[in-house]
């Protein structure tokens, strides 16, 4: 494998506002907010903070992009997948700095950030890029001197809202799909974790994208988010994130305009251990499952069913593999694990693990923040959990 | 110039039709679960049985999940034998409790019931999942697996089909199903629940709950343990259907609205057949279909002609009992139906649309309203904008491409659509500007088992079939 570059833990942040029709706006209020560096608690930078005025700006734009002769609705399908490839050459000739910047602003380490993510964000674009010109209608052999076709029209304005666990990567979920099929999209990114969003904006538009197609917008969910939600000129809107918001989705999208909905929302997904297998790799996968991207997955195996035969053996073990787990400095090659995304997150998984013993299960190891700084949370363990328990039924996101 | 066509392919034979039944019995009429007759109250207490059972019958290893995917479409091929053997019941009840021409009923809404039974039987083996070359050392495929418990809400103007192609695609997948008839015309639903259980259906798996929507339908698209959600209805109840189920627990929506679908008409289109499909595709059971050609948009040189034509069409309709032959146009559903489009045509006078013929009540029983046809109506005009479900045509005029392409998609609805032209290139371009679910050419109302079905905007979500 080729060694990943050394990062930079400082880069530069040159786009920190509103990205609509392929040019950088502030906020129509003007207001801004922080984005922090969750390693430190310190702010990395101001950024605009688009609210209802800006998402009825970006809807404007796109809606203009998606006119009936346009040049992205005339634009060929391949061309349309040609343009998809050229995001993935930029994305991947700025590799380095993404993950720097990814690290930065999510806290995860920089290895991974390299290795993992931007690896995905640049196969799924390349894969969609794939897919633009083989979306095939289909001819149908009706009853009655009839001569039917289906033809796959896109559904237009798509209302994009984006969690902060991966910021790149489901920003490229959610473009891929969208772009192929010749939609145009308006954008709201976590406002966790703004910044590698926005800057992958700007090699939207350097890779030739017309303007209006895509149109980011960083802010709050319930200012900007629930503007694109009950949006009466989005078509769709396509939402990742916690079960308790894509509720008010919906809600707003039935309240609305009857807009199209996906829902991309929490796990509590069970992974069994029988006896039978091999304990060596089912300890390791188990870890891996759970602890992966400091426990920030909506497919976390966050319980844990082990036949009861091996189970003494197989919490030993992952007690052990959880304790030589390395906290630390993201940008530390060394470093397993970063911190949590924000100050909210590490104050909820706190109170989780206090309920945790509470209510009797059992702390094997962890438990407590790792840092003085930052928004480190120490590997954690409970055995002899109960499935009514707080921490068996309530989805965590925590190590 | 005599139309060269083909000399092979004769026009299709109709089966006789039948006189309507003289005495039809009503045997069933109350809430089936389990395929037993149960009388509950209120209706949330009968939707949740229905689901407990639902539910039960989709449990891991049970008879349905078990079953193999051929015999699913084995037991709906029997139900199509059924629905066949007792078509002269079910058309007559149908024409009795939905005011339906029986003539329509017997050959339209029962044959293509007949016929989607049949479709949907074929496909029961074939959902195919996949397997997919992903990147890394794994075995990936797909599974497509039934979703589970069902809520399926129909409406009073194709009650049979409705309730068809609700449950059909549904049980083909391997569903269990939890049907709400509408409360003006439950009679064939419950009927066809007869049939489900001698066609041998395991008792569950189709479950029918007779009701009003603000009770039965509501509890339905609030349930906690419905997993699926499916609307056929007016967009203003498909909202609060599609809210209820985001509040409740994320259920899986479908929905069927509305529609004032545009029906355009080049001046090179055949005129006659223009008149014709516009006729129908508007006048079609009183107008009461969502695919209702209800803006019809005729180009300036051949407006007055079509006009003429189209009264002349409507001029010599018999108005009366649906279950006689020769008459033409039957009731209106019910009192609220027959105010509401009274209503819409005063407002059509009110606004300064020209009246051609028809514009009120009809007789002095029953809700009958005669065959109304506007002229010179402009987009701005309520008459122009809402969906009236009633016999009441709207004729428009234009002058170019681009206008009434831009005037055709300027709606929120977006079902369905239709455009009359000799022209090829108009054909396609029409094809792929209007925004609607279905585009016509040279044709209207052109259904068929094997085609999907939905609409664009707030005309749904989803497609049927």
């Amino acid at each position: 494998a080729s060694p990943i570059p050394a990062p930079n833990p400082r880069p530069d942040i040159a786009y920190n506002k509103i990205f609509i029709n392929n040019e950088w706006h502030d906020a129509v209020s003007k207001k801004t907010f922080p984005s922090i560096n969750p390693a430190t608690g310190e702010v990395i930078c101001q950024v605009a903070e688009g609210a209802k005025a800006d998402v009825d700006k970006a809807v404007k734009a796109a809606k203009a992009a998606f006119q009936l002769g346009s040049p992205w609705r005339r634009m060929d399908a391949s061309q349309r997948g040609k343009l998809l490839n050229r995001l993935a050459d930029l994305i991947e000739r700025d590799r380095a700095y993404l993950a720097a910047l990814e690290t930065l602003d999510n806290g995860k380490p920089y290895a991974i950030s390299y290795l993992v993510d931007l690896d995905m964000v640049v196969k799924c674009l390349r894969y969609f890029a794939g897919w633009s010109d083989k979306f095939h209608g289909k001819t149908i052999p009706l009853d009655g001197d009839f001569f039917c076709y289906t033809r796959l029209e896109p559904v237009g304005v798509c209302g994009q809202i984006i969690p902060w666990n991966f910021p790149l990567l489901m920003q490229a979920w959610k473009l891929g799909p969208a772009l192929a099929t010749g939609n145009v999209v308006v954008m709201k990114v976590a406002e966790q974790t703004p910044l590698s969003a926005l800057y992958v904006a700007s090699l939207i538009k350097e890779a030739g994208f017309p303007p209006g197609v895509v149109n980011i917008i960083p802010g709050y969910g319930p200012t900007a988010g629930a503007a694109i939600a009950s949006h009466m000129d989005i078509d769709k809107v396509a939402f990742t994130g916690s079960t308790e918001v894509g509720h008010l989705i919906q809600k707003a999208a039935a309240e609305s305009n009857l807009k199209r909905v996906t829902l991309e929302l929490g796990g509590k997904s069970p992974n069994i251990i029988m006896s039978d297998a091999d304990m060596d790799w089912a300890v390791d996968q188990a870890h891996f499952a759970l602890f992966f991207n400091q426990g920030q997955c909506c497919c976390a195996g966050s319980r844990t069913y082990v036949q009861e035969d091996i189970y003494n053996e197989f919490v030993e073990r992952s007690v052990e593999k959880a304790k030589a787990r390395v906290v630390g400095n993201p940008f530390d090659f060394k470093t397993e694990q970063g911190p949590q995304v924000d100050e909210k997150q590490f104050k909820k998984i706190l109170g989780y693990i206090s309920t945790g013993q509470r209510e009797g299960a059992k702390l094997l190891c962890g438990g407590n923040p790792a840092a003085d700084r930052g928004y480190f949370i120490q590997p954690t363990v409970f055995g002899d959990v109960q499935d009514s328990m707080t921490i068996a039924r309530e989805e965590v996101s925590a190590p | 110039m005599k139309k060269q066509r083909s000399d092979s392919n004769p026009a299709p034979v109709m089966p006789a039709l039948p006189e309507p039944l003289k005495d039809l019995k009503i045997k069933y009429t109350k809430v089936i679960v389990d395929h037993v007759s149960v009388f509950l109250f209120p209706p949330q207490a009968d939707v949740d049985k229905a689901v407990e059972a639902a539910r039960k019958a989709f449990e891991l290893g049970s008879t349905w999940r078990t079953m193999d995917a051929s015999e699913r479409g084995r037991l709906l091929n029997k139900l199509a034998d059924l629905v066949e053997r007792d078509r002269l019941i079910l058309a007559t009840m149908e024409t009795i409790d939905g005011g339906k021409l029986f003539s329509t009923a017997y050959l339209m809404d029962l044959g293509a019931g007949i016929k989607t039974l049949r479709y949907c039987a074929g496909w029961a083996d074939k959902i195919h999942g996949r397997t997919v070359p992903m990147d890394g050392n794994f075995f990936t495929f797909t599974r497509h697996e039934p979703i589970g418990v069902c809520g399926q809400i129909i409406p009073w103007n194709f009650p049979l089909v409705m309730f068809i192609w609700k449950i059909a695609p549904a049980l083909c997948c391997g569903n269990t199903v939890v049907v709400k008839p509408a409360e003006q015309t439950p009679l064939s639903a419950l009927y066809m629940g007869s049939l489900i259980k001698e066609a041998g259906f395991p008792p569950g798996v189709v479950n029918i709950v007779p009701g009003f929507g603000p009770t039965a339908g509501a509890a339905i698209s609030h349930h906690m343990d419905i997993d699926k959600v499916a609307f056929t209805g007016s967009t203003e109840v498909g909202k609060l259907i599609k809210e209820a189920a985001g509040k409740s627990n994320l259920k899986r929506v479908t929905l069927e609205l509305g529609g004032k679908s545009p029906n355009i008409i080049f001046a090179d289109a055949d005129l006659d057949a223009a008149v014709e499909f516009a006729h129908i595709g508007l006048f079609y059971h009183q107008g009461q279909c969502c695919i209702a050609g209800s803006r019809i948009f005729v180009e300036e040189p051949i407006y007055d002609e079509f006009v003429r034509r189209s009264i002349e069409r409507v001029k010599k309709y018999t108005l009366g009992d649906p279950l006689k032959p020769g008459v033409q146009q039957g009731p209106q559903i019910d009192k609220e139906q027959y105010k509401k489009i009274l209503e819409l045509i005063e407002s059509g006078k009110k606004e300064g649309a020209k009246l051609e013929c028809g514009g009120g009540p009809w007789g002095d029983k029953g809700y009958f309203i005669q065959p109304t046809v506007f002229s010179n109506v402009t987009d701005d005009m309520r008459i122009a904008k809402e969906e009236i479900f009633g016999p009441v045509q709207q004729i428009m005029k234009f002058k170019t491409i681009d206008e009434v392409i831009k005037r055709a998609n300027n709606t929120t609805y977006g079902l369905a659509a239709a455009v009359f032209t000799k022209d090829i290139d108009k054909a396609l371009t029409f094809a792929a500007a209007l925004q609607a679910g279905t585009v016509w050419v040279n044709c209207y109302s052109a259904l068929s088992a094997q085609c999907p079905f939905g609409g664009f905007k707030m005309s749904g979500n989803g497609r049927e079939m």
